[in-house]
């Protein structure tokens, strides 16, 4: 018997509307949790506890109002990644150059969760601005995995999957730009679902690389996913990249049905550095989804091995453009000088860990005069490969399959002296951000000794979210690994 | 994999970032490796290849030419760490 | 040895439009600082930026008053560079797809037309405004996020009242294209000015100086005459000068060095992620087009050549388009447009400042003022008469050959009528007759007066001449 906490939001929203339950009792079971649980996880980096009870309380009131069944969300506690503006509360990116800020707006995202009903609390950790695959760059601390503390959470967004993960919360939304949502579901157990580049309004979202973020929820299971997406996507008037594109309900593919649906296995994702556990239960998983009935072939990605440098341009160059406005003159903080020029360079030289820095020099670089066409502009060009690559492969197929990450979670500290080879932890999930298209991670096994989560990665179509999230329900509902919890001890 | 020699200073000051000469010198090795492993894009044959700027090709997205609210001048300032008169202040600024 | 000058000149204005280029705040001025600013131009952390349909239709507009090619795929670019008005600490701009390109101005310079070529137009976003203290500098970001019209002329501008006529026409251009109002004490344009000398037969240009930011025409010109033999006595002396960014002092009348924005001028720009390209299509130009109006230059040339007038008049009317605009009306329907010229300029439009009055509510129509100088023509009414019936005219709206009718000012042209004014005054200045007599021409002036006086005026004094030399001759 699962206590409260452990809930879907569809579970806690069938019982909240059957008045089992009230919004109160199911924001208190999530603090409850936090403050038993949190001193280890380190997944929040501050809440609001008197703003959430009043938040549950009004839900109550609505849910009384007979509100229920038109707001989805109503009375369900979501816990937020620190890069999305929520009005009147802090907004850091985990730096220390916001410390203080606090947002005079909404997100987009988070105007449609508060209008769909949810309680919007936490800020949650997450690697500096965003950068990081383990969180370990947050300027304040390290997130822990639920399943095993002396291990990274990834990141960026490991905040968002490890309070899922510990039930501290029933969902959280998190932003991926190279695999920040996938990667640490996949590490922490849960479902992380990054949409096709404007599928969802980035407005309220702090800039990383503007041309590879999205936000995306993490849940407890598919169907959860599917529920969030559908509140999440459309256009938004704000955000010129997002979409034209009609919303259907997310929640009708879910029916299990994945007769004939292709998928591909590109043969360059089997890789040296891939573990074989992680290997195996892929294996597994692609042999459970051919027994439900999608047929497997083999497909080529040429310009895999191209993901990780074009990304390590392109990010970078956009993120020395976007974190150009942290320098002290209107928000945050500063450091004193005689003159403005000199502040800029104190206060960003003091407000911005080491991985920010190496990014933002590292991006000011290839775009600076004489590199610019031998990184930035080849880089795009690659991009353009990458992505043919994807659309010319999903002209066969409906899906591809890969791991998420090429191993589970490693040991905090393991990777944090080099920092190119925790960038190639996400050589799995880059592409799909350069390519574009929509990808999700969801549980498909554990490693043995120790017990730590492998995550199943399901990339679509531009567009595409219908198909991989009824691959991933269909998967789920026969191998129902997201019923095991973490024992925190 | 061959290492690249980067002018970090030259580059820290276009970003306007204070390194201390520890942290110049562990950056310029870091991103010596870093730039190494992205020369393998030279690899690629890209003349006959455009360039990809947005992953979702989209056209004319504007706005009607209609004012919105601005916000009161004290949510403007609320979170300036100088401010007077109305102003954002900051040093001298000496064109 | 002789030298040449070599003058560029990149004009910024800001775009009369509604709101800004990104938000939806005011783009006015004069509002006590930041309260025209919202979270996305104060670039505060999360937000985006949205174009502005209506700037992009002006930077079009302006690319088909300046003869440029329409660029069928334009987009935004960032350029980065830190500056405390600059809340982002990159601007929007167009680096290498700019909206419009390949144009020329021609204008009016020492009596003839010149032709100053324009690399291109795009659109940018302005910054905010900065103002100094003793030991501090305060920022104003009402201003920021304001479009910004970037307007590149070749290097082919060959002196400083050239410049200064180029300025003037482009504004011109802008103001009567409804693409800007101008305002220069608001500081709606500002230019850079690059110049460079070089031996006269040189054809490399020599280094090139830049004068940043010069919100007056006047000013850019005195800098120019400043600048000018500043260079040229640096390098006859056989000195070397460098590239470099200066400043126009005008208290001190001179040029000085200037602490440049970026030293290095390494800008690195790269495409704009958060905006998507523009690419118009045939309708869109179209419906641009449909606002493209006739040019100062155009327009004093075709009142010149349709209407036969002097270059004075047809520039009243390039100056004052709702005047010309008037007069053309009027000048459709006349066989002397000059006479309907000299009354639009001479009485109409002085009567308009005298009683605060707009063309928009003035009582008569354009064929009013053509009847009113029919009946001059036709001798019905005399020049005098005539000042009289505009003013009724104008007061009143009435058609003038009503007012005349109405109160009989119709110019007596009855010569039996005329005959006995003429026989009375002949009765009663005996003397004037006989000096006339004696051969003394002026003295008919004389009994003319006396006519005219009985008469009230309405004489027609050409008339009258004739009656009183044929009757005195007899
Ligand atoms: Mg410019
Ligand atoms: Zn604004």
């Amino acid at each position: 018997m699962s206590t409260l906490n452990q809930l879907t939001i569809s579970a806690l929203s069938t019982r909240l509307n059957h008045r089992e339950v009230s919004a109160r009792e199911a924001m208190t079971s999530c603090l409850d949790r936090i403050h038993q649980v949190d001193g280890d996880v380190h997944a929040f980096l501050s809440i609001d506890e008197a703003d959430a009870l009043a938040q549950a309380d009004a839900a109550d009131h609505a849910i009384a109002n007979g509100e229920g069944p038109q707001r989805p969300l109503l009375g369900v506690p979501i816990a937020i990644k620190d890069v999305l503006a929520v009005r009147n509360q802090p907004l850091g990116c985990a730096s220390k150059i916001l410390a203080g800020y606090r947002s005079p707006f909404d997100a987009t995202v988070i105007e449609k969760i508060k209008a769909a009903g949810a309680i919007v609390f936490g800020r949650l950790n997450m690697d500096e601005f965003a950068m990081g695959s383990s969180t370990e760059n947050s300027a304040f601390v390290t997130t822990r995995n639920p399943w095993d503390l002396s291990r990274i959470p990834g990141g960026s967004s490991g905040g968002s999957a490890a309070a899922v993960a510990a039930d501290e919360c029933f969902a959280s939304l998190g932003s991926d730009t190279g695999g920040s949502i996938r990667q640490p579901a996949a590490l922490c157990g849960c479902v992380g679902l990054k949409p096709t580049y404007g599928r969802v309004s980035r407005y309220g979202l702090v800039a990383f690389a503007s041309s590879l973020d999205q936000i995306g929820p993490f849940t407890k299971d598919v169907h959860d996913s599917a529920l969030l997406l559908n509140i999440l996507s459309g256009l938004d008037p704000r955000d010129s990249t997002s979409v034209p594109e009609p919303v259907p309900d997310y929640t009708k593919a879910l029916d299990g049905n994945i007769k004939g649906l292709k998928i591909g296995l590109p043969k360059e994702y089997m890789i040296g550095g891939l573990d074989p556990e992680v290997k195996s239960a892929v294996r597994t998983a692609v042999d459970q989804l051919q027994k439900l009935g999608a047929e497997v072939v083999e497909i080529s990605l040429p310009h895999t091995d191209y993901a990780a440098a074009t990304y390590y341009i392109i990010a970078p160059a956009e993120a020395s453009a976007n974190l150009a406005r942290f320098d002290g003159i209107r928000y945050g903080t500063r450091v004193d000088a005689s003159d403005p020029l000199e502040l800029y360079s104190r206060t960003r030289g003091a407000g911005f860990g080491p991985e920010v820095k190496r990014r933002i020099i590292l991006g000011t670089y290839v775009l600076s005069s004489g590199y610019y066409d031998a990184f930035y502009l080849r880089a795009q060009k690659v991009r353009t490969l990458i992505r043919e690559d994807f659309l010319k492969a999903f002209k066969t197929v409906d899906a591809i399959v890969t791991p998420t990450t090429p191993t589970a979670a490693f040991k905090v500290g393991e990777k944090s002296d080099d920092p190119l080879q925790m960038y190639l932890s996400d050589i799995f999930t880059i592409s799909c951000n350069l390519a574009g298209i929509c990808g999700l991670s969801l549980p498909c096994g554990f490693t043995k000794d120790p017990q730590l989560p492998i995550g199943l990665q399901l990339l679509g179509k531009p567009f595409g979210e219908e198909t991989i999230l009824k691959l991933a329900h269909a998967y789920e509902q026969a191998n129902p690994w997201h019923h095991q919890k973490p024992l925190l001890r | 994999m061959a290492a690249v020699e980067i002018d970090v200073k030259y580059v820290a000051h276009l970003a306007r970032v204070t390194l201390t000469s520890e942290e110049s010198q562990r950056l310029g090795a870091q991103l010596g490796n870093i730039l190494g492993f992205i020369e393998k894009l030279n690899e690629v044959d890209v003349s006959q290849v455009e360039p990809t700027a947005h992953a979702v090709p989209l056209v004319n997205v504007t706005r009607p030419d209609e004012i919105r609210p601005s916000l009161p001048q004290g949510d403007a300032l609320r979170n300036a760490p100088a401010k007077a008169n109305g102003l954002f202040m900051v040093p001298k600024i000496v064109e | 040895m002789e030298y040449e000058v070599v003058i560029g000149i990149e004009t910024h204005v800001q775009l009369k439009t509604q709101s800004k280029m990104w938000c939806g705040c005011a783009n006015a001025f004069g509002a006590e600082p930041n309260t025209q600013v919202c979270p996305v131009c104060l670039g505060l952390p999360g937000v985006l930026p949205v174009a502005n349909e209506e700037a992009l239709r002006l930077t079009t507009l302006t690319g088909l008053l300046l003869n440029c090619t329409i660029a069928r795929y334009a987009k935004f670019d960032r350029k980065n560079y830190f500056y405390p008005d600059a809340p982002k600490n990159y601007q929007i701009t167009q680096y290498d797809k700019p909206s419009t390109f390949k144009g020329f101005l021609d204008f009016e310079f020492q009596g003839g037309i010149a032709r100053v070529n324009i690399t291109r137009a795009h659109l940018e976003e302005d910054v905010g405004k900065n103002f100094h203290f003793d030991r501090s500098s305060g920022v104003d970001f009402n201003r920021a996020g304001v479009p910004l019209l970037e307007i590149v002329s070749e290097p082919e501008i060959t002196s400083a009242d050239m410049a200064h006529e180029y300025l003037n026409a482009l504004k011109e251009v802008l103001t009567y294209g409804g693409i800007s109002d101008c305002d220069m004490e608001k500081g709606m344009v500002r230019c850079d000015v690059n110049v460079s000398v070089r031996p006269k037969g040189q054809t490399a240009l020599g280094a090139k100086i830049e004068i940043k930011n010069m919100n007056s025409f006047s000013g850019a010109r005195r800098a120019l005459e400043y600048e000018i033999p500043r260079q040229i006595e640096v390098v006859s002396k056989g000195g070397k000068l460098s590239q470099e960014t200066r400043r126009w002092n005008d208290e001190a009348g001179i040029t000085e060095t200037m602490r440049s924005k970026e030293q290095a001028h390494d800008y690195r720009y790269f495409p704009e992620p958060d905006l998507m390209p523009f690419a118009p299509d045939d309708d869109w130009i179209a419906s641009v087009q449909r606002r493209v109006v006739e040019l100062p230059l155009a327009r004093k040339q075709r009142f010149m050549r349709d209407f036969d007038l002097p270059a004075a008049d047809a520039q009243a009317f390039v100056w004052d388009v709702p005047l010309g605009n008037y007069f053309e009306r009027a000048a459709q329907q006349t066989k002397s447009p000059k006479t309907v010229a000299n009354w639009v300029i001479n009485n109409l439009r002085a009567r308009l400042t005298e009683t605060q009055t707009t063309l928009e509510n003035l009582k008569f129509p354009p064929e009013s003022l053509v009847d009113l100088t029919g009946l001059i023509e036709s001798g019905k009414i005399s020049t005098k008469i005539a000042q009289d019936v505009f003013i009724e005219m104008f007061n009143s709206g009435e058609p003038p050959s009503a007012i005349v009718e109405k109160s009989g000012l119709s110019q007596v042209s009855d010569v039996d009528a005329l005959g006995k004014f003429c026989d009375e005054a002949i009765a009663s200045n005996p003397k004037s007759v006989g000096d006339y007599r004696a051969g003394k021409v002026a003295a008919l002036n004389a009994l003319k007066g006396q006519v005219m006086k009985l008469t009230k005026g309405k004489a027609n004094p050409n008339l009258v001449g004739e009656i009183l030399e044929n009757k005195l001759k007899n």
